[in-house]
């Protein structure tokens, strides 16, 4: 194990994060409050209870994995991207390094940045509502996985892409979408049975209703089905990843 | 004694067709510096560029220091320094940095002084906090160079370093080089500039259309294809060449007043004695004469025209 290898990717990219802290850190947290404002004070204040919580707090495990999901794979993808992009990648690529030290390093640093923030969103939101956590151990090992998933899936769109468009293509035309439609600011049951079962094709859902679970014990799905599905996803991107550096696939020439 | 690098049969053949390297078959001798020659898109780059692990190889095999840069490619790597082509880097990173960075990424520990080494010897060390971004073109280049010996290698390749590098620059990066070779680190240069190779080189392979055409050491070289021209300065302007002397081709200025005679070193005999013999038969004097061999760069064009 290239021990230094790993600390010099990981810290290179946690300092980046440093350097651009009002992208990385500030604009998600303005952007969540907003919702927050928006969907849990003005027109949450509307709406009654949702399965024994009031609507501002259960919307809060939702808003956390919102900007999870988003930042992990906008801060993969983009730290991967860029290297190839301005070609330092040279370097990565010529070192005495294993491919598994180089996803260590960069879905490390992009995991890290997002758990951060995801525990400062939780912060934020605890100035707007009362919050109770009721498994806080299950509560950070769904934040862990999350953050380690998708920023593995943001690895891999960083490797496919060979344009900044592509860059964004992915995580606006798909992931937006599937988290918004995910249940982040509603609960599945809510839905008329014909667009539940369509829903439960959405794998987010599962990343939610879990992680709502472990706040305030109520879910869409059985947490241990959300276990399942956020551990699968986790394998197929391990998978995707590995078969990446085996074919040296846009990384090698 | 072994190789540092050994190439053996190795080819490659980009998807989209192209075959770049053809069979190479290549040896670097431990602590020589060996100048590749060959104009654009003869292949300098992709062999350097899987010898150090950036691309993949279609067939064939390289160890570098006996290790195999595929199955043992850590060991391999790890005593590999490249300096690429392209000014590739960082830019809002601090020079610091950005050379820390590279020792880290080589599984290096931290060496602060060492560091300090490095900047000083390439003229960075005022600039070491400063953000990439900040510096000319040849300072970049030299935090490449910085980059690359961060790790103490073995091995460097440096794939046209002078390129956009003013003279005075490039005579300092020069004196780094032998430097470096002094204390045995082998060095693989491509360069434009075959007058750089000229003084530099111990040994200059020639790769043209993906195949070496010549590996040689560079006195060999210079003296097995090197071709001498002899020029005399006449006393009087002729208007021609006398028919008497045109067995030996000569060649008449055309202001009159001086002849030049091709001869080939090789050769057992040059011809030069009785061409003077024959001069004088025919009346012809000269005030003074010089003799110069045909330079590296003109052997690399008659091999690579062929």
């Amino acid at each position: 194990m290239n021990l230094p290898a790993i600390g010099a990717i990981y810290k290179f990219e946690m300092a980046r994060t440093w350097r651009t802290i009002l992208q990385s850190i500030v604009s998600p947290v303005v952007s969540t409050s907003l919702y927050f404002v928006v969907f849990g004070a003005a027109i949450g204040s509307r709406i009654s209870q949702v399965e024994g919580v009031s609507y501002g707090t259960f919307i809060v495990p939702g808003l956390v994995m919102l900007s999870v999901l988003t930042q992990s794979i906008a801060n993969a993808s983009f730290g991967i991207y860029f290297p190839k992009f301005i070609g330092t990648i040279y370097e990565i690529l010529s070192a005495p390094i294993s491919h598994f030290e180089i996803v260590l390093g960069y879905v490390g640093a992009a995991a890290t940045k997002s758990i951060i923030l995801g525990l400062i969103i939780l912060a934020t939101a605890s100035l707007f509502v009362p919050l109770h956590i009721h498994h806080p151990v299950w509560m950070l090992t769904f934040l862990v996985l999350t953050a380690v998933t998708f920023s593995l899936f943001g690895f891999i769109i960083g490797i496919w892409a060979d344009g900044f468009e592509k860059l964004q293509m992915i995580p606006m035309l798909v992931v937006t979408p599937l988290t918004f439609l995910g249940g982040s600011f509603y609960s599945v049951n809510m839905l008329p049975p014909t667009w539940r079962s369509i829903a439960l094709l959405n794998p987010v859902v599962y990343l939610i209703s879990g992680f709502r679970w472990s706040f305030y014990e109520i879910a869409d799905v059985d947490v241990v089905v959300s276990i399942g599905m956020t551990l699968t996803f986790l394998a197929i991107c391990l998978a995707i990843v590995w078969w990446i550096f085996k074919t040296g696939y846009r990384l090698k020439r | 004694m072994t190789p540092v690098i050994s190439v053996s049969g190795l080819s490659k053949t980009y998807a989209s067709g192209f075959t770049a390297l053809k069979r190479i078959d290549l040896d670097i001798h431990r602590g020589e510096i060996f100048a590749l020659l060959g104009p654009n898109g003869a292949g300098k780059t992709t062999l350097i560029s899987i010898i150090c692990g950036i691309a993949n190889p279609s067939t064939g095999k390289v160890a570098v220091g006996g290790h195999d840069i595929i199955s043992d490619y850590r060991a391999a790597r790890a005593m590999i320094g490249l300096v690429p082509q392209e000014l590739h880097t960082d830019s809002f990173e601090s020079v610091w940095a950005t050379v820390s960075f590279s020792r880290g990424l080589f599984g290096k520990p931290k060496n602060p002084a060492l560091i300090e080494k490095i900047l000083k010897d390439l003229s960075l060390w005022d600039k070491k906090d400063s953000k990439i971004i900040t510096l000319s073109g040849g300072m970049k280049r030299r935090v490449m160079i910085a980059k690359a010996l961060a790790h103490e290698p073995q091995v460097l390749f440096l794939d046209e370093p002078t390129a956009g590098v003013d003279v005075e620059l490039r005579k300092g990066m020069w004196d780094v080089v032998r430097e470096l070779r002094a204390a045995g680190v082998t060095i693989i240069l491509t360069t434009h500039y075959i007058e750089e190779a000229e003084e530099m080189a111990d040994r200059v392979g020639v790769i043209n259309r993906g195949e070496i055409v010549l590996v040689e050491d560079k006195a060999n070289l210079m003296q097995k294809l090197g071709k001498k021209r002899l020029t005399l300065y006449l006393q009087n302007k002729i208007d021609a060449v006398p028919d008497s002397l045109s067995a030996y081709h000569l060649v008449l200025s055309e202001d009159g007043w001086r002849l030049s005679y091709d001869y080939d070193t090789k050769g057992e005999r040059t011809g030069i004695t009785s061409l003077l013999g024959d001069l004088r038969t025919a009346g012809i004097r000269f005030a003074d004469l010089e003799t110069e061999q045909s330079s590296l760069e003109d052997i690399f064009v008659s091999l690579v025209q062929q």
